[in-house]
């Protein structure tokens, strides 16, 4: 019955984004506001069934229901609530719900905050947004069906792969949607400006607050994702340039580009024509994540050629919205008027530099991921390209682009002054170089790559601040109003910061741990002592015991520093018996921001047991950074200017027209 | 700076910005791509000793020998070869005889493949996708690889390996 409802409120769905999907671009054409109105019902009527059928399959899972072949194939009775729930979304049909899910909830909190916007805008965004809904309801409904009933119910679940059976799969998969799923609203306002042919300032300050909190869930998503690897999969590596990887990194590197240029367009005017198409290509390497991850086509270009359906589908999808999209911007581009003149030494100069590293960056992220199935598809030839085809080419790239990002902040609009911004990074410049010098002569001529690396993560950091710190006047006013000024900053001020500090905190993070981290490999017997930087770690000994689902191993560790016990590591194995597969549990300890790392391997027939234990310095730095950039989303979301349903009228942005 | 230099700046910019990523990409790929073998490849082609390639197939059964400071040997077989393979260092999980794996290494000068990486996935029924389509094409597939093979789950990270 839960099933049957489910299904039905999934049909329902589609049915109201087909109307919405017509009716309200109808009534934009017709200039008729009670057509166009329709959109604000159907999206939150949209919400509520597709709430309902994501609600009802939520519940299947918990009460195990295994007639249904979806949790059957993916739960067992024994599994505890919370991957019971997280359970949904660890397969194929579930987070297709799951993404359909989150798509009509930005659409409907456009309905609910979109009361300012121009009504025809509105309309025509709810629309395209409607469409895209469409084509996804249409290929859960017809290719992933998570509601499906089987004829003989067992009476037991096949258990969920052990890897997701963890914390990580809760939190990771929602975040990385609301990420992917949340640029579809800078795209859909995108496609609506260029069917009116009319974009202005108001338009970009419209997008941007969407922008900024699916690009905030996007970092989120990916760091924590990053940290789940880590943790997980018990080698340590944080960062694989795994496809399904590369995937999510894509979006990022192309949503914080049109983060940068929508600035651009919402105070100068300019770049609209650029800012639109990057709110395009943005979402299309969303739906090109979607494809590689859910088509099959990463595990085998043969299982994708031999069972085609779901793969075709999304393919089609792909093929729809990018190509029409494209079409359409090529068609309607030269309509949209562009303003704001600028010299290439300006803030907007740095901010165009920024747009074209990042997604040159983008590009070679796209070349790595799709050039070993494109070379497999015409000649049958296999390879791989991995880590080293990445660090030649994007690390490269993003060198120029930390250099110039604390100049950025510190360049006027319009026209700015190179020496100025030089002459105030002096402080900033003179502290890199110090910290390079002393790296250097601390590492002993060691590889200079470290150092001059971590030089250029303190230059952003302190450039950041050194932003700030010109802004509230500190050094040149009393302290006391300089504190009053840096209070009376606007937030976004105060996000650009934390955002680029974030940026070199995770650099250091990123160098630290690649150039300096221990790794012993070796087999201990109970009562055995391994030294790893400074450390010494004593197996105590080895027990049994018996979790919900599963057996376990583990090895006890007491974890000593110059003799003194600092406390106690229990690295694990896992032997899930449902699917006969194990999985090994890290232990980590941490230190400041650097972590011990145990995890095991086999164990020999002596009762001796391999370990790998890992030291990694600044290790935490590497998701410190992407939580500082989140949080500077977030100050800059709370900014006045962009309170999402604050009051703006149209009116203001007349102001912001370019003086020439 | 008139309107029609500034634009001119800006393309010229862009263009250099392009072409330096393009010599990059193709340096990058020229030089540090991997490509796939299988034992019968190897058997035929003559890779030189010392060239970084990914070696695919079955672990033979019996093949594994353990040895001392976890130095291992085993032979990695498609149906028609079989190659000796050296790795030292702790074997992922999924790794068992019968098994298909990816190592990715190079031959050593006595034909014998030594391992830096070996990979396998974290399902028990799991194929490596090189290793699948190599045995397809040489008629060594079974069914009820298939019927398991095809539930990739995109959410869990593909591959599971162990490197030194």
């Amino acid at each position: 019955m839960i099933a049957e409802a489910g299904h039905y409120a999934l049909v329902l769905a589609l049915a109201l984004a087909l109307i919405q999907s017509t009716v309200p671009m109808i009534g934009a054409r017709l200039r008729d506001p009670v057509l166009m109105n329709v959109a604000r019902s159907t999206a939150l009527a949209q919400l509520l069934f597709v709430g309902l059928s994501f609600g009802a399959l939520v519940l299947l899972h918990v009460i195990s229901d295994f007639s249904v072949a979806n949790v059957y194939e993916n739960s067992h009775s024994l599994k505890p609530l919370i991957y019971k729930i997280t359970g949904v979304w660890g397969n194929h049909e579930g987070s297709m719900l799951l993404w359909v899910s989150i798509l009509a909830l930005f659409g409907g909190l456009v309905a609910l905050f979109g009361n300012n916007l121009p009504l025809s805008l509105r309309a025509n965004a709810l629309g395209v947004q409607g469409w895209v809904s469409t084509a996804f309801y249409l290929f859960i409904l017809l290719t992933s069906n998570p509601f499906l009933r089987l004829v003989n119910p067992p009476l037991e679940g096949r258990d969920l792969n052990p890897v997701l059976q963890d914390p990580g799969l809760a939190i990771h998969p929602p975040m990385l949607y609301l990420g992917y799923v949340g640029f579809s609203i800078s795209f859909s306002f995108a496609i609506a400006a260029l069917i009116e042919g009319r974009i202005d300032a108001a338009w970009a300050r419209w997008v941007r607050p969407w922008t900024l909190m699916a690009w905030m869930f996007l970092t989120l998503g990916i760091a924590m994702g990053s940290y789940w690897a880590y943790y997980e999969l018990g080698w340590g590596g944080w960062w694989f340039w795994d496809p399904v990887e590369n995937a999510s990194l894509m979006p990022w590197l192309a949503g914080t580009a049109l983060l940068h240029s929508a600035v651009v367009m919402e105070k100068r005017n300019a770049l609209k024509v650029w800012t639109v198409l990057l709110a395009i290509l943005t979402f299309s390497l969303s739906l090109l994540g979607t494809f590689l991850v859910r088509s099959g086509v990463l595990t085998s270009v043969h299982a994708f050629a031999t069972d085609p359906t779901r793969g075709v589908f999304i393919l089609l999808i792909l093929c729809v919205f990018i190509g029409g999209s494209l079409s359409l911007y090529a068609w309607r581009a030269s309509s949209l008027k562009q303003g704001g003149l600028f010299a290439p030494i300006s803030r907007e100069g740095a901010l165009v530099l920024n747009n074209l590293l990042l997604t040159t960056a983008c590009a070679t992220v796209f070349i790595g991921t799709l050039y070993p199935l494109g070379l497999e598809v015409l000649t049958g030839e296999r390879i791989s390209v991995g880590a080293p085809f990445f660090n030649l080419t994007f690390a490269p790239l993003f060198v120029p682009l930390l250099l110039a990002l604390p100049f950025g902040p510190l360049l006027a609009w319009k026209r700015g002054d190179i020496a100025g911004a030089a002459q105030r990074l002096y402080a900033a410049g003179i502290v890199a170089l110090v910290s390079i010098a002393v790296l250097w002569a601390w590492v002993r001529g060691g590889s200079a790559f470290a150092p001059l690396a971590i030089g250029l993560a303190v230059f952003v950091i302190i450039g950041a601040l050194t932003d700030i710190a010109e802004r509230s006047m500190l050094f040149r006013m009393p302290l006391s109003i300089a504190l009053r000024r840096a209070r009376g900053l606007p937030r976004a001020s105060w996000g650009t910061m934390f955002a680029h500090v974030g940026v070199g905190v995770a650099l250091i993070g990123i160098v630290c741990e690649t150039t300096w981290n221990t790794e012993l490999i070796s087999t201990l017997k109970p009562g055995d002592v391994a030294k790893v930087a400074g450390y010494e770690l004593k197996l105590d000994d080895i027990s049994q015991r018996q979790g919900p689902n599963f057996g376990e191993m583990l090895a006890h560790f007491t974890v000593s520093e110059g003799g003194k016990m600092i406390g106690v590591m229990t690295p694990s194995k896992r032997s899930f018996s449902t699917r006969a597969m194990s999985t090994t549990e890290a232990a980590l300890m941490s230190r400041g921001v650097s972590q011990l790392y145990i995890s095991l391997g086999d164990t020999a027939a002596s009762g001796a047991i391999a370990v790998r234990i890992y030291h990694k310095p600044m290790v935490l730095l590497i998701w410190f950074g992407p939580l500082l950039m989140a949080f500077g989303g977030l100050l800059s979301l709370s900014d006045r200017r962009l309170r999402v349903g604050a009051p703006k009228p149209a009116k203001a942005s007349r102001s912001l027209q370019p003086a020439e | 700076m008139t309107r029609k230099q500034r634009r001119l700046t800006m393309i010229g910019g862009a263009l250099v910005v392009l072409g330096i990523a393009i010599a990059l990409v193709l340096n990058a790929l020229r030089d540090s791509i991997v490509f796939f073998s299988t034992p019968q490849m190897v058997a035929e082609k003559h890779i030189p000793a010392g060239k970084r390639f990914r070696l695919g197939g079955l672990v033979e059964p019996g093949s594994l020998v353990r040895g001392d400071h976890m130095a291992v040997t085993f032979k990695i077989a498609d149906g028609s070869n079989a190659l000796s393979v050296a790795y030292k260092g702790i074997l992922p999980d999924l790794f068992r005889e019968g098994q298909g794996v990816v190592a990715e290494g190079a031959l050593d000068s006595s034909g014998v493949f030594k391992a830096d990486t070996v990979l396998a996935k974290h399902d028990e029924t799991y194929m490596p996708k090189d290793v699948a389509d190599a045995l397809k094409k040489q008629g060594h597939w079974k069914d009820d690889y298939e019927k398991a093979g095809k539930k990739p789950d995109g959410d869990a990270k593909p591959m599971q390996g162990a490197s030194r």
